[in-house]
């Protein structure tokens, strides 16, 4: 028997995922040469680049959504997986502790120090700035900070009584000063060409100048400077450029059969807002014999507005008038992400990045197969 | 420890490992703001790239046991990551048999990839497409990526 190509629905069919009330259904992808008697599924870069789309939802520096469409799932999840561990950031990595007299250990101040994001002018940062290494020789590494590898903070905060403060004053931060240590008191004490990348708008400061780092009381201060270096989120997750990144796959509403009057309202509730919408029923539709809504006119009836909304909760598989109406479903090649920037980079140019990442690994791991061969 | 003078030379010894505790500095140590390890005057003398340039150690190897048409490879410091996209790119050729990738222990910092290959290719040819086939893709991902974005932007200001 010849074979015959599958036809545009049979393909988009292949892609959803069935979801019922307890189980899902046809999780794997199957577009491999062999899968189907007869079809192909060969990689091919200009089909790829024909069947790949992006769409962005949202692009603002601290967060962005886009979808990626028509990739499979193992690269989808690369892309999200380096941009949480392997793109490269800088943060505060060595502490040294001068004073410290405040109630908060050292190692904790100095792991909650750690903890917070720093954002400077792009070009030092993602340019001129590289790895710092640990000498393997312990004597070498007093030579090992340089301006292009380190960059220098310092911390210095004493509390003190605030004279001016009302007599029966209860508020500590009134009554005394400094009483709250603040990530915008932590100061960046440029060294050798940083000047020229972090200066004005540019220089190294904390993202949220509000984060709340230590609390004092009269007598007590810190004192201490720290080192930055530029690390991996898989080292450290101090080092992740993202809050998350994270993707979920589109969800799908087919309506198999009509829903209407007063059970169109109540599908319409087993939504978030915005996903079914409520039509009229219209004389054409109501004419069509075969269409399920003959001697409907005028009825409301629930149709799809934006599948995109949902968060799939599956309510309305538990409701039995709707039985057999609907069929949930997600899309198995369409990724929506989410990247919420720590403010080193903007989210975009960190999806950016994870691209560029990954191609210079398998350009990397093809010379070592190359050279493993010879 | 305390003197600012030692302090230069002892502290960055210190990064990054435990300081004994006799050695560990006590507090109100008297202040020293000349203690940044970072000396100006030293970045002439070292040129950017002589530090970043280190020679590659060979981080993939033929397993034993293999054959020209079947064959094991271990990479070193790599993970589900690339395992993963390079098991669907591998798939994807027509000439492949049977692609898989473990994780033989999450506390070794090793990948195994097996591939075995319908005659006429070998599997160390297999692993280098699907190398260059991820290389292709990531360059179409960016292109339709920055496409998009302008596209998007472009949306907004009108």
């Amino acid at each position: 028997m010849p074979h015959k190509p599958p036809t545009k629905e049979e393909l988009e069919r292949r892609k959803i995922v069935g979801i019922r009330d307890e189980i899902i259904t046809d999780v794997t992808s199957t577009d491999f040469p062999g899968h189907y008697p007869g079809e192909s599924h060969v990689w091919d870069i200009e089909e790829f680049r024909q069947g790949v789309r992006v769409e962005f939802h949202q692009n603002d520096p601290l967060e962005a959504s886009f979808s990626l469409i028509g990739v499979d799932a193992s690269i989808a999840n690369a892309f999200r997986r380096i941009m949480i561990a392997d793109i490269p950031t800088l943060a505060i990595e060595t502490v040294f502790i001068n004073n410290n007299t405040s109630v908060i250990q050292d190692e904790v101040l100095a792991h909650r120090l750690g903890l917070i994001p720093f954002q400077g002018g792009h070009e030092g940062l993602h340019k001129f700035l590289k790895w710092w290494r640990k000498p393997t020789d312990e004597s070498e590494v007093n030579s090992s900070y340089y301006d292009f590898n380190t960059v220098s903070l310092r911390l210095e905060v004493a509390c003190t009584h605030n004279d001016q403060a009302a007599p029966g004053e209860t508020d500590p931060t009134k009554l005394y000063k400094h009483a709250h240590v603040y990530a915008r008191d932590i100061e960046f004490c440029p060294v050798g060409r940083q000047d020229r990348y972090f200066s004005g708008a540019d220089a190294i400061a904390p993202v949220n100048p509000d984060i709340l780092i230590a609390k004092l009381r009269p007598g007590q201060e810190i004192n201490l400077s720290m080192h930055m270096h530029k690390g991996v989120g898989s080292d450290h997750a101090k080092f992740s450029p993202v809050a998350t990144a994270s993707y979920r796959l589109l969800p799908t509403i087919d309506i198999t059969r009509p829903i209407l009057g007063a059970d169109a309202a109540k599908f319409a509730k087993c939504f978030p807002p915005g996903v079914i919408g409520l039509q009229k029923v219209t004389r054409t539709e109501a004419a069509q014999t075969g269409s399920g809504y003959e001697g409907h006119e005028g009825e409301v009836r629930a149709v799809v507005e934006d599948p995109m909304r949902d968060t799939v909760s599956r309510e309305c598989l538990r409701h039995p008038e709707f039985k057999d109406k609907v069929k949930l479903g997600r899309k198995r090649d369409h990724f929506i992400y989410l990247v919420e920037s720590t403010g080193q980079w903007h989210s975009d140019a960190i999806f950016l990045e994870s691209v560029t990442h990954l191609k210079k690994r398998a350009m990397d791991l093809e010379k070592q197969v190359i050279n493993m061969v010879r | 420890m305390p003197r600012a003078t030692k302090f230069t030379k002892e502290e960055p010894s210190d990064a990054g490992s435990d300081v004994a505790m006799d050695e560990a500095p006590t507090s109100h140590q008297p202040e020293s703001r000349d203690d940044m390890s970072i000396d100006p005057n030293e970045n002439e003398e070292v040129e950017e790239d002589e530090v970043e340039e280190e020679e590659e150690t060979q981080r993939v190897r033929l397993l034993p046991g293999s054959t020209p048409t079947a064959a094991s490879f271990e990479f070193l410091n790599e993970g589900h990551t690339l395992g993963n996209a390079l098991r669907y790119i591998i798939m994807k050729n027509p000439d492949v048999e049977f692609c898989a990738y473990a994780i033989p222990h999450p506390s070794e910092a090793k990948m195994n990839v097996r591939i075995q290959t319908f005659e006429g290719t070998t599997a160390i040819q297999a692993l280098e497409k699907g190398l260059r086939d991820i290389q292709d893709l990531c360059d179409v991902v960016t292109d339709k990526f920055i496409d998009s974005r302008e596209k998007f932007a472009a949306g907004i200001s009108a």
